[in-house]
């Protein structure tokens, strides 16, 4: 008795153990959070070189921006600084070649003008200034001879510098003149002064080096004023609207706002011997075109790239997910015919012991009502009483029928070992039925079997057979409803394959379960607790290590048929001993 | 025919040796291993009919200990229930004639009885 209650226990125990087993992962949460950390590393990197591109560009572009603004204005101080240069060596020269006398002399000097204007063009008037600041010879259009210049800051600095070089001024007819003034040391040791005035032509010299791309090159002098006319800043004599840079041995650059969108870059140069400053101006934005069109390449490649590798993770973490769930099913499945297996095990062990005992209490009650019959018979004291003979064969009757009962269990349990043999699928029907016998009786359940005789003996676990059958079997009894009908048919197909085909007139499955029916745990009857846990799942498995099929059709409140294909020739999974053994038959040593 | 029959039920083994008997058979019945043998000591038995599984000791341990004292007797087995491995020492010790599934039927045992004796002559 202790037996039966310790396997009792561990059958219970059994059921909690693999329950948190029957877990199944969140495949939606896991592809999200696996597809948003692939993609995190995935794209982070490109990104991030993105970012580096982009600044390293954009540095290169500024700096490259900055190289031809200073450029340019160095190429044009150049050109100025040329310019201004030659008329001071012409009169220089002019200084070298007459003598003072010469320069005093009005034909002379007129002379002189005409050449060098026949020369360079731009002069417009020369005069001599004596060393007490007193003009005493001047050609040109304006009557400044005798005067006197010794208060004036000019002829202080040509003192000083030995050159002056003016600021610009609007001269004669308003055009833009400048002045150059030099100092010639006599031999006697005093000085005159040599001044002549230009019609220069540095408004149209610095215009001609711009172009479209919105440069502005002009000339200012140390206190800001405009000499040349500029673009972004005024005309000629406006004060720029900027700070005047301080004084500096090479060109230079800074970065100018204009407004809020304009931003200039502005180089400069002081021109030596002068006041002036040359500055080269042009806008940022149109310097930095390379770089947003390289913006603009890079951003497009940023994006197909994220674009694609997007793509490929999606594809690819999908892929891996679906492939996780179905090796998740088939852990399931695994699972389910374990605990399946497990509960049998312990079934069997069950009914073995349930058996052994209840069979020597029958026994005694068959060899004492055998007693009986047998003092009647061969005791002459106790005449055959027929009625009496009649009670003592019903009590061995009972007895038989206890037997059939109990052998029915043990061979069921018996066979749970594998073992390939050769069946009766006949037989095996009706001993399958036979378990369900007093429920059809009590149900008024007809069960009606068309195995026809021909079916040949084939090679099958017969055991795996059993519990199939005996599955398939008890699901349509729980389908039927009292009064109801099931149907077992077999037949031969092609030759190669027998087909059991077991049909009730039950409730029927809904549409939406027969998908399900075969997956793992999957149970109808769960919510009421009913059924023994042997779900289709295990049954579909057994017929799969039988080497078989199993279909299922079935119509709501028509009924459902299931049919099993078995081939012939036994070609399933095979776990038995190698040397296929047949099973004899065990002694039958009570007759029924 | 002079029988011993030993199984660890008395009640069983008590019906049965008084129903042989009623046939015309000579039973003595022993519910212990130890109580086999000292029967077997005293008397000369043509066959016996052992219990498979009895507490403390197995069927064949019993046969062997007899047929030490009596070479010449001859054996059946009676077997309770449908366990695999006893079943299978059963048939592959003695064939398969030669055990029985309880309850036993009378003339079936009768029967065997008679082809124990026939079969396992002379060996």
């Amino acid at each position: 008795m202790s037996k039966t209650e310790n396997t009792h226990i561990k059958l219970v125990q059994h059921e909690n153990e693999f329950s948190h087993l029957r877990q199944t992962l969140n495949f939606r949460r896991i592809w999200v959070v696996f597809v948003l950390i692939t993609s995190g590393f995935a794209i982070v990197p490109v990104v991030f070189f993105a970012l580096i591109d982009y600044n390293v560009t954009k540095y290169s572009v500024e700096h490259e921006a900055v190289l031809r603004t200073s450029r340019l204005a160095s190429n044009t101080w150049r050109s100025v600084s040329f310019f201004l240069n030659q008329r001071k060596s012409a009169l220089v020269f002019t200084t070298l070649e007459n003598s003072f006398t010469d320069l005093t002399d009005p034909e002379k000097l007129s002379r002189i003008l005409k050449n060098l204007q026949k020369g360079f063009g731009d002069f417009t008037d020369i005069g001599v200034i004596n060393d007490k600041g007193v003009q005493v010879a001047y050609e040109g259009p304006h009557d400044l001879k005798g005067k006197d210049y010794s208060g004036q800051e000019w002829f202080h600095n040509v003192l000083a510098e030995g050159i002056y070089i003016s600021d610009v001024f609007l001269g004669f007819r308003d055009l833009p003149h400048l002045a150059i003034a030099i100092k010639h040391h006599l031999p006697d040791g005093s000085f005159y002064v040599l001044r002549a005035t230009l019609e220069h032509q540095l408004n149209s010299m610095l215009s001609q080096e711009e172009n479209a791309d919105g440069r502005d090159i002009f000339l200012i002098n140390t206190k800001g004023f405009l000499q040349t006319p500029s673009r972004y800043f005024g005309s000629v004599l406006d004060k720029i609207s900027i700070p005047v840079p301080e004084f500096a041995a090479h060109t230079n650059a800074m970065e100018v706002r204009l407004s809020q969108a304009d931003v200039l870059i502005v180089a400069y140069a002081h021109i030596p011997e002068t006041r002036f400053i040359l500055m080269a101006a042009q806008p940022k934005n149109m310097l930095m075109a390379p770089w947003r069109k390289s913006r603009k390449d890079l951003t497009l490649y940023l994006s197909i790239s994220i674009t694609f590798i997007l793509i490929w993770i999606v594809i690819a973490v999908s892929y891996m997910v679906k492939r996780l769930k179905i090796s998740d099913q088939k852990r399931l499945g695994y699972l389910h015919m374990l605990e399946y297996s497990n509960k049998l095990a312990t079934i069997g062990r069950l009914a073995a012991g349930i058996a052994h005992e209840i069979n020597n209490p029958l026994a005694i009650i068959n060899e004492k009502a055998g007693l009986v019959k047998d003092l009647f018979t061969f005791k002459p004291e106790y005449k055959s009483d027929p009625k009496l003979i009649q009670i003592v064969d019903a009590i061995t009757d009972s007895v038989a029928r206890c037997s059939r009962i109990t052998r029915r269990l043990l061979s069921f349990a018996r066979h749970m070992d594998v073992s390939i043999q050769s069946i009766n699928l006949k037989e095996v029907i009706r001993e399958v039925l036979s378990f369900m016998e007093k429920e059809a009786e009590y149900r008024s359940i007809i069960v009606d079997i068309q195995v026809p005789d021909d079916i040949p003996e084939f090679d099958t676990d017969r055991g795996k057979l059993q519990q199939i059958l005996l599955n398939i079997v008890n699901n349509a009894f729980a389908a039927l409803s009292d009064g109801g009908r099931l149907e077992l048919k077999a037949e031969i197909l092609n030759n190669d394959s027998v087909r059991i085909i077991c049909s009730d007139n039950g409730c029927g499955i809904p549409e939406s379960d027969i998908d399900h029916i075969f997956e793992p745990f999957y149970s109808t009857k769960a919510k009421t607790g009913a059924g023994t846990g042997l779900g289709l799942s295990i049954t579909y498995g057994l017929v799969k290590e039988l080497g078989g099929e199993i279909d299922v059709s079935s119509k709501v409140n028509q009924g459902t048929s299931f049919a099993i294909t078995l081939p012939l020739k036994f070609e399933g999974d095979t776990k038995a001993h190698p040397n296929l053994k047949k099973e004899g038959k065990p002694d039958e040593s009570v007759a029924g | 025919m002079k029988v011993l029959l030993v199984d660890d039920e008395k009640e069983l083994i008590a019906t049965l040796a008084e129903r042989l008997s009623f046939r015309g058979f000579e039973v003595d019945f022993a519910t212990t291993a130890e109580a086999a043998i000292q029967m077997a000591d005293n008397k000369t038995y043509d066959l016996a009919v052992l219990d498979i599984k009895m507490p403390k000791i197995r069927g064949f341990d019993i046969k062997k200990m007899l047929e030490t004292k009596q070479p010449k007797m001859k054996f059946l087995f009676m077997t309770g229930h449908g366990s695999e491995k006893d079943f299978q020492t059963a048939a592959a010790q003695t064939g398969e004639e030669f055990y029985l599934v309880k309850p036993v039927q009378l003339d079936m045992l009768i029967r065997k009885m008679e082809q124990a004796m026939k079969k396992q002559g002379d060996s």
